[in-house]
């Protein structure tokens, strides 16, 4: 069927900030829905107040609106760019929600909007659970018995009908926020009560458990023709009862049979052609592991996670052939992207084992609740690619770039059988190393399976890869096993680990012994046609298939899975790296492992190897390419960690040297480097043990901030207030006595600043200067950033360019650097130096127009800034005011305390622009999710040293109207201040108490300040939990207080007296 | 087990492990995409004496079980895998995949790089290999291969000495078995159907004493070209009774009319084939088991009607001759391994039976 000539314009939304369970999968299935719809001649406005992708570079799209994802905002770029129609199944469940309620409030009718892809009707009837439990009744498709319910006491009455263990899942949640599983009524009260309050319908659904289920998925696309296909099929190693975003997984199934395969497909099919879905649509499907009985137990009619995995997975990508059939395109008209020859009507056929891993945010959230369940936690995952299940899951466990690249962790190996065997029938994040190590230790595979459920092949499988290792450590030195370890996926490091030797050592006996790894392709037909754009992944066979060209060329590392620090803007600028080098002429390699990410699309490089970005692994890319270099600023510090190791083993690295890298990261080399160039920065110095911490620390004077030397996104950074603290510190992370050196650092209060600049040895240019909302102490990727700065003058600009200009000059930077600053008075401190790609690459690009990575390629590659038309300088300042707002993920991660402080905690970002700061803020605020109240109450638990300060946030509010509420001692001094305060009883005490106003709802605001240490249960945590959990705003920095008071003030209109100044008529 | 060798007519050897039986092998050699069916594949008849590589490198995990054969014994000459799985897990699984080969003295191979193997099939077309222990010598093997003529009597060993019976209460169906799979017979029995299996060289009047509605020529291993008697059994059911021919039987059909019929290179051996029907414009994922295609230029110049075409390639898929009484499917609508999506053949059959 032809592609649909009615309509020109198509509506794009976005899926927003990136939160768990809804992350860079949508900026790869989005950026490829608007470039497969303009390449069908369509003209695509995109909506997504995401800074941080590349959907929303003005290349993707015909034009792009950062704004806030409300249906007021999409109504006004509606009214305004008067599309034809809209898709809004490419942008995850924000979108799917988006389409509904713009439906609901009748805007997709008064502008005559068509909705492409999946109807409203099918939206409806897979998302709310009763419509789809009726359509599988309909289509005679099980289901687990379930109910649904609107409040506690009808989902007690339920769980005794049918009995528990139950799982509760709230309707209409991202990555299944707020449901969890239930073995008595008072867990099941307090998950349904947790569950109405964040479900937008007001529903739960109750449902049977089925724990223990083999968990498999569907990843299905239907046409308007109703022909359609099955891309792929995963099976969760880890069996039904933990969300499905933090399972292992691997593709194709593994222990099904023929007729459970194609049960389950034409299950999948059939719901798809019972929803009409015009485009790709995820089924979720519960086998039991006994019987062929099976139940559906969700369905997405839109394109998810999975897709993008099984995309990855498969070379079939299934957003853009999805984009392509929404405009009425057939699949058997569509040509297979990867066989020219092709249609994309067909099944890819994998001939290797793909493996996914998530990632976990527990190593900056160390109090955090680990344990897995409906609830996703990961932040992120990995892919894997091998030709048997050992390697590949072994590749994997290297690519998530935990502990050293082995299948083995210190502290695990370290922890007694008892705990392990305990931690692993509660399954944490740690799991699949505690189920390695109880192998190691002799427990059966028999005894891991009643534990976990796990599938017996799966366990034998791993049990294989321990066996090995046993036997490594018993044989070393054998050459015949060690080729039998590297067809197995052993890393270097895991056999170094058994033979008691180095990574290089063994890396050296295989350089002698070439045994060396080949490079296979993924090619969507397993070797049976020629694939015009395959990509690589490594193995130990005979054959390779890698054509090395004649271009010269260029590898780029990517950065991995996304993890807190280090997200989806270091995907960005490696992107954009990969294009300058094609548009100077260069062969682009990219290597990396990360399947939700644009970068691992291979319509995107000249070469993807999807691989882990271990140094073994890159020098095996390199061995085999041979290119002129390898790029590693633009992949975090994944890739720059690999730069030693790469230098050593003789590889240049492009741009920026590593010496520069150094001298910036290690503590002593960057005092010496300040020295010499006369800088200021916060007094400090870097120890080893704990007594001279603790004497550096009183030397310094308190508030210090502490943090190991070597860190990513702040983690484990900390402001100690007192000696005591320190001590508690200490003794948190005792691996820090164990050589690596801590730094102690005054702690400046001050205006905090990002500077981003590019030099080329030697012009810099600083194409914006960033302002943090928050002072001093906030990490930069918590902080609300404002461009340009409000309140720093010129000489204070010029300062700060001059400083940046002096730093590059010393240090050689050839490509990106970032320098964070303290402003204090007049006085300019400097805290750190990044020589490498920042956070802020992308959001800044996008503001100023200068393609900050682009140009620092070049440069790295050889031009100069004065030959591509920029001087040495400040680029001018735009006129608008932007801001990026930082999102978190908290109400997903129980048991994390939300103050901000040195250590990162935010998942993703939104943008705000407009014409003044407080207008920015307001869109900006609105885009991270935070709705501002403009009446209610507030209530403030404030810290001593806060009292002060939070009096005047307090007179704010209540001029604006607002009532307070304060616990005892802030409730007292706000009184002394003359402010009507009601006073509401501590933790502990009867109802109501500070913590029942908040889960009732009385309150819209919460300021709360850290009182004491990072102790987590202290009654402080507890507060900011409760607001989290109830989705209350909840504040912990005066600053952002301030600002959000700002955009109030600016919204609403106060009643006020006259004042007694008597009426002056103006008569003239 | 230890050491063995895959030795091609070519002289290319890949050396790897055994498993299963230690016989020796000769055969021809053949790829199979499909990632699961492996026990589908090694009992379907039409692979009689192939070798086969499967394209999916991890077989054996879910083991053999005594459901879902495709006959009463495995067929093929030899297996070759990347990686054979002895511990399988199902909870049907009854044995492992080695011990199946094992008993019933077929010989496997893994640990080589198939998909080395793969290329050169790609490159070469099919080609006669053995499956041999290390000792003996590679030119020797090649040279047996050489003067070797592949049997082409692989249907008379395929197929069945004497008819039986499957009542049913429908539509009284003959099925000349030219080693067929029982997935067929779940399809017809599943529409009623009262189905009487004959052997492949029951002549036409022996099948019309059955007083059938309609007769279906099933697949089988081999040539077309070698099964004569059949082509004159074909030529006399049409105009008696409904013909369906399937895979060999849609060649021997075709022959039947003096079409064309040609050997592929490499054949075709893949369950996710897309097929389109040429009335309704839909394609479909389809079950191919053939070495065999009828030549479309034959067809042209033939009253014959391309009722299914490759969506790709555009190949001869299906066929109906004039009366609308005798239709063909190059595939295997009843799938197995694989999907059986394409199964309303089975229903545009028996709509042809009762329009007659």
């Amino acid at each position: 069927m032809p592609k649909n000539t009615m309509i020109n314009k198509i509506l794009v939304i976005g899926s927003g900030p990136i939160v768990i369970g809804q992350a860079a999968e949508f900026d790869y299935s989005g950026t490829q829905a608007c470039q497969s719809l303009k390449e069908e001649g369509y003209s695509v406005v995109l909506a997504n107040s995401n800074p941080a992708t590349i959907m929303t570079d003005h290349t993707v799209a015909d034009k792009v609106y950062m704004e806030p994802l409300t249906v007021k905002f999409l109504t006004k770029i509606i009214k305004k760019e008067r599309p034809d129609a809209l898709l809004a199944t490419l942008g995850g469940q924000t979108g799917l929600n988006l389409a509904i309620e713009l439906d609901k409030a009748g805007v997709l009718e008064q502008y005559n909007v068509k909705l492409l892809g999946s109807s409203l009707e099918a939206i409806q009837k897979a998302e709310d659970r009763e419509l789809f439990r009726d359509l599988m009744d309909e289509l005679n498709e099980p289901v687990p018995a379930s109910d649904i319910v609107n409040n506690v006491e009808s989902a007690v009455d339920f769980a005794n009908e049918i009995g528990y263990p139950l799982i509760v899942r709230p309707a209409f949640t991202l990555g299944g926020t707020g449901g969890g599983m239930c073995d008595n009524e008072e867990e099941l009260r307090i998950i349904v009560k947790n569950g109405l309050a964040l479900s937008p319908a007001n529903q739960c659904l109750i449902e049977k458990s089925i724990a223990g289920f083999k968990e498999i998925e569907y990843e299905v696309i239907r046409d308007s023709k109703d022909q359609a296909i099955a891309v792929c099929n995963m099976e969760n190693i880890d069996p039904v009862g933990i969300h499905t975003g933090d399972a292992i997984v691997v593709a194709p199934s593994m222990t099904l049979t023929d007729s459970e395969y194609h049960m389950l497909r034409d299950v999948s099919l059939k719901i798809i052609r019972a929803l009409k879905i015009e485009g790709g649509c995820n089924v979720q499907l519960a086998l039991d592991p006994h019987s062929f009985q099976y139940y559906i137990i969700e369905v997405n009619p839109r394109v998810s996670r999975s897709s993008a995995l099984a995309s990855k997975a498969t070379g079939y990508p299934i957003a853009k052939i999805a984009a392509k059939i929404a405009v009425g395109l057939t699949l058997d008209e569509i040509k297979n992207p990867m066989i020219e020859t092709e249609s994309a009507f067909f099944e890819p056929t994998l001939d290797y084992v793909v493996t996914k891993i998530p990632r976990f945010p527990f190593d900056k959230f160390l109090t955090g609740d680990r344990t897995l369940g409906t609830q996703m936690k990961a932040t992120g995952e990995i892919m894997s690619i091998g030709r048997n299940f050992e390697e590949s899951f072994l590749k994997g466990i290297r690519s998530l770039e935990i502990g050293n690249g082995d299948f083995y962790l210190n502290h695990v190996a370290n922890e007694d059988t008892a705990s392990l065997t305990h931690r692993l029938e509660k399954a944490d994040d740690e799991r699949i190393f505690v189920l390695g190590e109880l192998l190691r230790r002799g427990m059966t595979e028999k005894e891991v399976y009643d534990i976990t459920k796990i599938d017996p092949m799966f366990i034998n499988k791993l049990n294989n890869i321990i066996q090995l290792e046993l036997k490594l450590i018993d044989n070393k030195n054998d050459e015949t096993l060690l080729r039998v370890a590297k067809e197995n996926g052993f890393s270097d490091m895991q056999v170094a680990r058994a033979w008691e030797t180095t990574e290089t050592e063994i890396y050296n006996t295989r350089v002698k012994l070439d045994l060396m790894p080949v490079f296979k392709e993924v090619d969507t037909s397993a070797g049976t046609t020629e694939a015009t754009t395959p990509y690589y992944y490594s193995t130990y066979e005979t054959h390779c298939e890698v054509t090395v060209t004649k271009t010269d060329k260029v590898l780029v590392l990517g950065s991995g899975p996304i993890r807190i620090g280090q997200g989806i803007e270091f995907d960005y600028a490696t992107v954009h790296s990969v294009l300058a080098l094609q548009e100077m002429g260069y062969e682009a390699i990219i290597m990396n492992n990360n399947p939700e990410t644009v970068s691992t699309d291979f319509a995107m490089s000249d070469k993807l190897y999807f691989e882990p970005l271990s140094l073994e692994d890159v020098m095996h890319v390199i061995n085999k390419e041979k290119p002129l270099g390898v790029i590693v600023q633009f992949g975090g510090q994944t890739a720059i960690n690999l730069a030693e190791g790469l230098e050593e083993r003789g590889v240049k690295i492009l741009g920026t040297s590593l010496e520069a890298i150094n001298r910036a990261e290690d503590r002593h080399q960057f005092e010496a480097l300040l020295e010499e160039l006369n800088l200021r920065r916060p007094v400090g110095k870097a120890v080893t043990k704990a007594e001279e911490a603790i004497k550096i620390a009183s030397d310094i004077g308190y508030p210090v901030l502490v943090r190991p030397s070597y860190v990513i996104g702040g983690s484990r950074m900390e402001i100690v207030h007192e000696e005591s603290e320190l001590r508690t510190y200490i003794e948190k992370y005792p691996d820090i006595n164990e050589g690596e050196p801590l730094l102690i650092d005054q702690y400046v209060t001050g205006i905090e600043v990002d500077v981003d600049g590019i030099s080329d040895g030697v012009t810099t240019i600083v194409p914006g200067i960033m302002e943090h909302i928050e002072r001093s102490g906030v990490h930069s990727g918590d902080s609300i950033a404002v461009y340009p700065p409000q309140r720093l003058n010129q000489d204070v600009k010029e300062e700060l360019f001059e400083t940046t200009d002096k730093i590059a000059k010393a240090l050689n930077v050839i490509g990106l650097i970032n320098i964070q600053f303290i402003i204090q008075g007049t006085e300019v401190y400097i805290i750190e130096v990044n020589p490498r790609a920042s956070r802020t690459i992308p959001f800044l690009s996008k503001i100023t127009s200068v393609t900050m990575a682009n140009l620092a390629t070049k440069c790295i590659m050889g031009e100069t800034l004065s030959e591509l038309g920029y001087k040495s300088g400040i680029i001018e300042e735009e006129e608008d005011v932007f801001v990026k707002i930082p999102v978190f993920s908290f109400e997903k991660l129980r048991s994390v305390d939300t103050t901000l402080g040195p250590e990162m905690k935010s998942t993703g970002e939104a943008i705000g622009y407009d014409k003044t700061l407080e207008k920015a803020l307001y869109k900006g605020l609105i885009a991270s999710g935070i709705e501002i109240p403009h009446e209610g109450s507030i209530l403030l638990t404030v810290a001593d040293k806060d009292k002060e300060e939070a009096s005047y946030v307090a007179h704010r509010f209540h001029d604006l109207g607002f009532d307070l509420l304060a616990t005892g001692g802030t409730a007292k001094f706000l009184a002394k201040k003359g402010l009507p305060v009601t006073e509401v009883a501590k933790i502990g005490v009867e109802e109501p108490n500070v913590l029942s106003v908040i889960k009732d709802s009385e309150v819209q605001f919460v300021i709360n300040t850290l009182t004491s240490g990072t102790q987590p249960r202290s009654d402080g945590f507890r507060i900011r939990r409760e607001a989290v959990e109830h989705a209350t705003i909840s504040l912990t920095n005066l600053d952002t207080a301030h600002a959000i008071l700002n955009v109030i003030d600016l919204t609403t209109f106060s009643a006020n007296p006259v004042k007694n100044k008597g009426v002056t008529r103006n008569d003239s | 087990m230890s050491k063995r060798q895959l030795v091609l007519e070519d002289g290319t050897v890949f050396i790897g492990k055994g498993f299963g039986s230690d016989a020796i092998k000769y055969g021809e050699v053949i790829f199979n995409v499909n990632m699961t069916g492996y026990q589908e594949m090694i009992t379907d008849p039409a692979n009689f004496n192939q070798i086969i590589v499967s394209t999916y490198p991890v077989i054996g995990s879910y083991g053999i079980n005594s459901d879902d054969s495709e006959a009463i014994e495995p067929s093929i000459g030899g297996l070759i895998v990347k990686e054979v799985n002895d511990y399988p897990s199902n909870f049907r699984s009854e044995e492992s995949l080695s011990d199946y080969l094992k008993a019933y003295k077929i010989p496997g191979i893994h640990g080589i790089d198939t998909r080395q193997l793969i290329k050169v099939l790609r490159n070469k077309g099919t080609l006669k290999a053995a499956i041999a222990p290390m000792d003996l010598s590679v030119q020797e093997i090649v040279q047996k291969l050489k003067s070797q003529e592949l049997k082409d009597n692989e249907v008379n060993l395929a197929s069945i000495a004497k008819p039986y019976i499957i009542p049913g209460s429908g539509e009284r169906i003959v099925v000349i078995n030219l080693g067929m799979k029982q997935s067929l017979l779940k399809e017809l029995t599943e529409r009623d159907c009262h189905v009487t299996v004959v052997p492949y060289d029951y002549t036409a009047e022996q099948i019309m004493r059955f007083k059938p509605s309609g007769v279906i020529i099933s697949n089988g291993p081999g040539s077309p070209f070698a099964l004569e008697k059949t082509i004159q059994t074909i030529k006399k059911l049409i105009g008696q009774t409904a013909v369906l021919g399937i895979s060999l039987g849609h060649q021997l059909l075709a022959l039947a009319n003096d079409l064309e019929v040609e050997r592929t290179k490499y054949g075709n051996h893949n369950s996710g084939y897309p097929v389109k029907q040429i009335k309704s414009d839909v394609s479909y994922l389809t079950n191919q088991n053939t070495h065999y295609i009828v030549n479309r230029e034959s067809v042209n110049e033939s009253n014959l009607e391309v009722i299914y075409a490759g969506l790709n390639d555009h190949t001869v898929q299906g066929l109906i001759l004039p009366n609308k009484k005798a239709m063909s499917v190059q595939f295997n609508p009843e799938g197995a391994p694989g999907t059986n999506e394409a199964n309303f053949v089975f229903d545009d059959f028996l709509k042809i039976i009762k329009e007659n």
